[in-house]
Parts: structure tokens; sequence; C-alpha cells
């Protein structure tokens, strides 16, 4: 409780404990195509944390109730080697929330149209699976990953697919992109006392109250919603929160390149 | 018999599995171990003699609880007669009630008035036994629980130069940002004061850790310090007394 007054009190003066600003983020930086064996990769840094992001396709049967679409799948891995607080076994509910959030940020955003990854009506649809792994953990995985998983879908290309044959051949990739339709940006608002800030350090989303992650397209609508934290938050609070995650959500864009 | 040899000379830099010395004549020390004829280091370190006793001094690792040191630790949990006091080591440590105040507690009583999960305490380490298990205590001058403030974790290694020759580097930043501040040999560093001069003080550690090796370093900082913290005002104020 003390050391959360203390926090307070540089809230109130408008600074974080690194000096920055409540609705700054640390420098990011976006690498693309940074694995071989992926169709698209991108390794995301946001300050200090660190995350990669694959992103691979197959050629699958589509499920019963969605014949003619694609298959577009999240995965998150919180690797222990990434934060003295991540350990090695089944996913927490922290690294499935985080897989989830990224995953509904395209999937609810039609960021992808699922319609374009279909082959053969019932038969043959293209699967997206998009996998996220933390480098290195040093706060803000779910803004990190989500800008990951975007910046992987932009850079991925499919591989050579012969038809007849029903192959893949991974070694060969062609110049044809992901049918990528829009551009969702997950920004996450954070809410310690009375005070907003975006892109939290560890310490602070340790003390943080609640938080809401809105992703946004270019043009600013809201493609999905996730809160998360003990306390509630007020009708005014959303709507500061939401405003805030808009105007965020454009400079994470341009960090995109 | 094999003919004794040294492989390495006093303050060499030796990496884990390097062989030090070969034969009987040497004898393995901190940070090293014997295998078969040789003795090798166990460490990245810098190798000091004594004679034929061959010790490293780490440059890397965890920090390791060792008996006399004073640390910052952080209260993780309250036991049947105790806390367990988080040492940022692989090992955690128990304070016991006899450790911890000299005050009477009658049975049953909130152990949590006395010290709480969270709270930040400067305590020494009275024991570590062979199996790593570490006993802390309070007894003793300014080891109390730390009040409003923030930590920050750097290097143990690096310890000794953030607090310079007889205090020099720490008692410079004190000066120079009005911020109190504490040094645990575990590599925890305390502080307390204005949000903006703390972020300034937390600055200048983290330069102190990263350009640790450079000499000259306490007029590099004294310079840094001058142009940084500029504007603070440094009138400190008095630590309470406990």
């Amino acid at each position: 409780m003390e050391q959360k007054n203390h926090m307070l009190k540089y809230l109130q003066k408008g600074i974080r404990f690194d000096g920055r600003k409540l609705d700054q983020y640390r420098l990011i930086n976006v690498e693309y195509g940074v694995s071989n064996s992926a169709e698209g990769s991108a390794i995301v840094n946001v300050g200090d944390t660190k995350i990669i992001v694959g992103v691979k396709l197959a050629v699958e049967k589509p499920f019963l109730d969605t014949a003619d679409c694609g298959n577009l799948m999240v995965n998150a891995e919180l690797t222990p080697m990434s934060s003295p607080d991540f350990e090695p076994g089944p996913p927490t509910e922290t690294g499935i929330e985080l897989a989830r959030i990224v995953d509904r940020g395209i999937r609810e955003s039609h960021a992808i149209d699922v319609h374009k990854l279909c082959i053969k009506e019932g038969e043959k649809v293209w699967s997206v699976a998009i996998d996220v792994c933390t480098l290195n953990a040093a706060g803000n995985l779910i803004d990190a990953a989500a800008l990951g998983a975007l910046a992987a879908l932009k850079d991925a290309r499919y591989p050579a697919y012969d038809l007849e044959k029903n192959a893949i051949d991974y070694g060969e990739k062609t110049d044809k992109k992901l049918p990528l339709e829009c551009q969702p940006i997950a920004v996450t608002v954070w809410k310690i006392g009375d005070y907003l800030l975006v892109d939290p350090l560890p310490q602070e989303e340790n003390a943080a109250d609640a938080r809401l992650t809105v992703t946004t397209i270019a043009d600013g609508s809201v493609a999905s919603l996730q809160k998360g934290g003990d306390c509630p938050l007020s009708v005014e609070e959303v709507d500061s929160m939401v405003g805030l995650a808009i105007e965020k959500a454009k400079e994470l864009r341009k960090a995109l390149g | 018999m094999t003919t004794d040899a040294l492989n390495v000379k006093e303050k060499d830099i030796v990496v884990p599995g390097e062989s030090l010395a070969v034969g009987m004549g040497f004898l393995p020390s901190w940070g090293t171990y014997r295998d078969g004829d040789s003795i090798r280091a166990s460490r990245l370190g810098l190798v000091q003699m004594d004679g034929k006793v061959i010790k490293l001094v780490p440059l890397s690792g965890a920090y390791l609880p060792r008996m006399g040191d004073v640390i910052i630790g952080l209260v993780i949990d309250v036991l049947m007669s105790g806390w367990r006091v988080d040492t940022f080591s692989p090992y955690s440590a128990v304070l016991t009630l006899a450790e911890a105040t000299s005050e009477f507690i009658p049975k049953k009583a909130d152990l949590t008035k006395y010290f709480d999960i969270g709270d930040v305490i400067m305590t020494k380490v009275t024991n570590v036994t062979s199996q790593n298990l570490v006993d802390v205590s309070m007894k003793g001058p300014g080891l109390r629980k730390l009040g409003p403030g923030r930590t920050l974790v750097v290097d143990p290694h690096r310890v000794p130069r953030v607090i310079g020759k007889n205090g020099s580097m720490v008692s410079m930043i004190k000066d120079h940002t009005g911020c109190n501040i504490l040094v645990g040999q575990n590599g925890v560093v305390w502080l307390s004061g204005e949000p903006e001069n703390e972020v300034i003080t937390v600055q200048a550690i983290e330069r102190i850790c990263a350009e640790s090796h450079i000499s000259g370093l306490t007029e590099k900082m004294q310079r840094w310090l001058e142009q940084n913290a500029k504007h603070v005002n440094r009138s400190r104020p008095q630590e309470p007394m406990q």
C-alpha cells in the first residue's frame, strides 16, 4: 500500500517511474521478416518489452459451420526466460487472455477476410496460425503482442501451393499477401487511483486497479474491448479511456511503418 | 606425480570451465572446482590467489546471500512465528519473531502489525546454512522497515561502484538530488524523495551500472549530475528515526 501511494505521488505530478508522461509510450520499434521458417514474422520492441510473432499458413479442412471460411488462430506463449513471473507448464490465465485479446482484435475488426482464404468450399481452406512469443516481458504485453501480430500478418506471403497434389512447398514463397482489409491497433489504458495511463511498467501493472484494451481501426471505430482488473469503471471513465486509446492508436499505426 | 602448473595470473578474467591450474599443489576455493587434476572456474570472474588457494571474484550472476550482508528485502509471507523475506536471490530468508523486535509479542498476536506482506525492509543476513536456508535479523543499527519510497534492482556486482569509496558516489547523488538512498548488498536500491528527483537518481544509478568499468567515473558522474540535477532543491528531508 505504501508503495502504491508513492506511485500515486508520481502520477499526481504527471510523471511516471521512468520520467515519462502518463499518456506517453516508450520507444516502439518494429522489425519485419525476422524468421525464415514462418510465412510472416515480426519482432516488436516497446521499451524493454520484446515480442516475436510468427504467422504460419496451412491448408486444412474448414469447420462444418463455416464451410466457406478460412481458419484463424492465435496462440501466445509467455516464455519463462522473458520474466521471473512466468513458469513453464500449461498456459496461465494471463497467457490465454493475451492470445484472446489479440485474436478478438483481428477477428472482430474483420482485418482478415476469411472468405478469401477459401480454396474449395467445404474441403480446403487456408488456415492462419499466429504465434506470439514473449522474449522480454517488461510491461504492456497486450499492446506489443497485438502490434506484433498485425506486423507479422502484413509481412506474410503465401507459400507455393499445388492444388492437384494438395502439397505446400514451404521453401518457395510467392509474393501474394494475405487479404488484409484493415489494421486493428490495440491500446490498453490502465487506471491507477484516479489516473489513466498507457504503456505501463511492470510495477505499474502490479499496482493497477483496472485496465481497458481498446482495439480500433484507422477511421477510429472500435472493433473490440476487453476489461481487466478488480475495480469497476464508470461510464465517463470508459469514455475517456476509449478517447485516449483512439488518439494513441494513431502513434502506434505510424510506428508500424 | 604430475608437475603443478598455474594457467592464470592474478586478476585474469576467466570463464566457466576454464582450467586455472593443474596439480594437487593448488586448492580450489570459492567459484572454482576440482576436475581430475585441474582446477576449473565455475563462474565468470576475476582470479584471486591466496598462496596456493585459488578463488574467483564473480563478475556476473545472481546475488547469493552471505553472512553479515546488509540487504534490502521484501516481506512476501507472514508465518506462524515470523516472516518470509524475498532477498532478490534464488533463496528466500526467514525473519523470526526473536530477531524482528525486542518488544514482547503475546501469543496469537497479529504479526502484520510489525511487518506485512509488501513491506520493504533493511535487514541483515545472520546465517546461511549449507542447504542455503537463510536467516535474517532486524537487530542492528539502521535495520528497519523502510517507509514510502521506490525500489530499484541493480546487478549486485555493481553495488561497490554505486556506493563508491567510503560511500562517495552515493553521497554525491544524495547531495545533488536531495533523495534519501539506501543500497543493499543484494543490489536492491531504495530511494525516497520528490518524484522528479527520484527519476534523476534512478537515471544516475543506471548510468553508473552501465559504465561501471570506466575509470574516473566519479568525476564523470559529478559532471552529469551538475548538468542534470541543476534545478533540484538540495535540502534533504531528515530521515525519520525509528
